[in-house]
């Protein structure tokens, strides 16, 4: 793994993926016979998991016709895909326009910004439901100016995961890997990496993570009985879903800051929490295990002033 | 004296899809109180032991009310009370 994070590249496009994972001792302290780790997805150069499924989009579409460098790449999201479609479009000399709610955080605006990206705003009452629409009205309205990678129905998305996050997995933990947690958003990630997962030998146990309920505070995942179902998912994929309450994941993220070192985002904070519980579980039934939880991104992405905040001191 | 809620999508299912609800309330706290009465289910999602949950923002007009007076903060005849989750993901669909 080394190896590869350390070879020569020709275009930040190929820095994508080959992240590393590390052991979690103290937040696991109550279960120190079973191995967690964290597949630490921030160590892409977009400094988010959407890397992979945004890279890979872009080239399969660039290979197959469907965008063109005349095109303007469109999309709805809450941030950290449009921050990877903001860096591959500057690398890969693609226009990039984003929707996106306006609650969403000010640095993440910056930061497409900063890659010469366009930003189109939608109803903050409306979430992300409300920018995927807006987006579909756009591109209905001039069809042929547009490629719109639709995160939610694309199969490169759940590709991404397919080749590279389940293979790193497998090749990384092998016959160890028992558990994989990771929380649903597009459900690229766990589409992809359990499909691969499953191929494996020896039964590897997938498990979904979603907001207890419709209304929760882990941007970027989806409470799905209450959300559009993404057309990638499939109820199968995974073999169980499991709820975490906004606070369980916020203070698992601060837990993990503190105690080990990991400042992640408050969606990994969630997977990361029910991680533990996991392996405390096992740990109560003297069963063996080694859990790998996803960790999407960084928690200073969720740092910075929303629009009304401006008198938040951070 | 009245004043306007304005509910976000995923909080809708408990409104029947009004996305505005009229409440008497002399403070933000009596009003909230008002739409529980109105609508069960809204003030565990809204409030914790702790007063306003964490991720939750509560504006009255343009000012968040944790610089306000909070829940005590004072409301005048038709302010607009706006609950703002601090996240983009998770909207509802219908």
């Amino acid at each position: 793994m080394n190896l590869l994070r350390s070879k020569r590249i020709e275009s930040v496009v190929h820095a994508v993926g080959n992240t590393p994972l590390v052991r979690l001792r103290r937040v696991t302290k109550n279960a120190p016979d079973i191995k967690v780790y964290v597949k630490l997805e921030f160590a892409n150069p977009g400094g988010s998991v959407k890397d992979r499924a945004a890279s890979r989009m872009m080239l399969d579409a660039l290979a197959d016709g469907r965008l063109t460098r005349d095109k303007i790449l469109i999309d709805s999201t809450s941030g950290n895909t449009g921050v990877a479609y903001s860096i591959f479009g500057a690398a890969l000399g693609v226009k990039v326009r984003l929707v996106m709610p306006s609650n969403v955080s000010r640095a993440r605006k910056d930061i497409a910004c900063a890659f010469g990206t366009e930003i189109v705003y939608s109803d903050p009452m409306e979430g992300s439901d409300g920018a995927i629409y807006l987006v579909r009205k756009l591109v209905r309205e001039d069809p042929d100016r547009y490629f719109y990678p639709d995160q939610y129905s694309n199969p490169s998305n759940p590709l991404a995961h397919y080749d590279g996050t389940g293979k790193e997995l497998l090749d990384c933990l092998g016959d160890e890997l028992t558990h994989f947690v990771a929380g649903l958003g597009t459900t690229g990630t766990m589409m992809g990496t359990a499909r691969r997962l499953k191929e494996h030998k020896r039964p590897i146990r997938c498990i979904a993570i979603e907001p207890d309920d419709a209304f929760h505070g882990l941007e970027g995942l989806k409470h799905l009985p209450s959300s559009l179902v993404p057309a990638i998912y499939d109820p199968s994929r995974a073999d169980e879903t499991v709820r975490v309450s906004t606070e369980n994941g916020w203070d698992m993220a601060d837990a993990l800051a503190r105690e080990e070192g990991l400042h992640v985002g408050h969606s990994s904070g969630a997977s990361v929490f029910a991680a533990v519980k996991l392996a405390e579980q096992l740990q109560r039934e003297q069963k063996s295990g080694c859990i790998v939880a996803l960790v999407a991104d960084r928690g200073d992405r969720y740092f910075a002033p929303l629009k009304w905040e401006k008198r938040y001191v951070w | 004296m009245e004043v306007i809620i304005r509910i976000p999508t995923p909080l809708r299912a408990l409104t029947a899809g009004a996305d505005e609800v009229v409440v008497p309330g002399e403070t933000v706290g009596a009003a909230l109180d008002a739409l529980e009465a109105k609508h069960p289910g809204m003030r565990e999602r809204l409030l914790d032991e702790k007063g306003v949950r964490r991720f939750i923002n509560i504006y009255v007009g343009e000012e968040d009310v944790r610089f306000l007076e909070g829940l005590n903060t004072k409301l005048k005849a038709g302010d607009q009370v706006s609950i703002v989750p601090a996240i983009a993901g998770g909207a509802a669909s219908s």
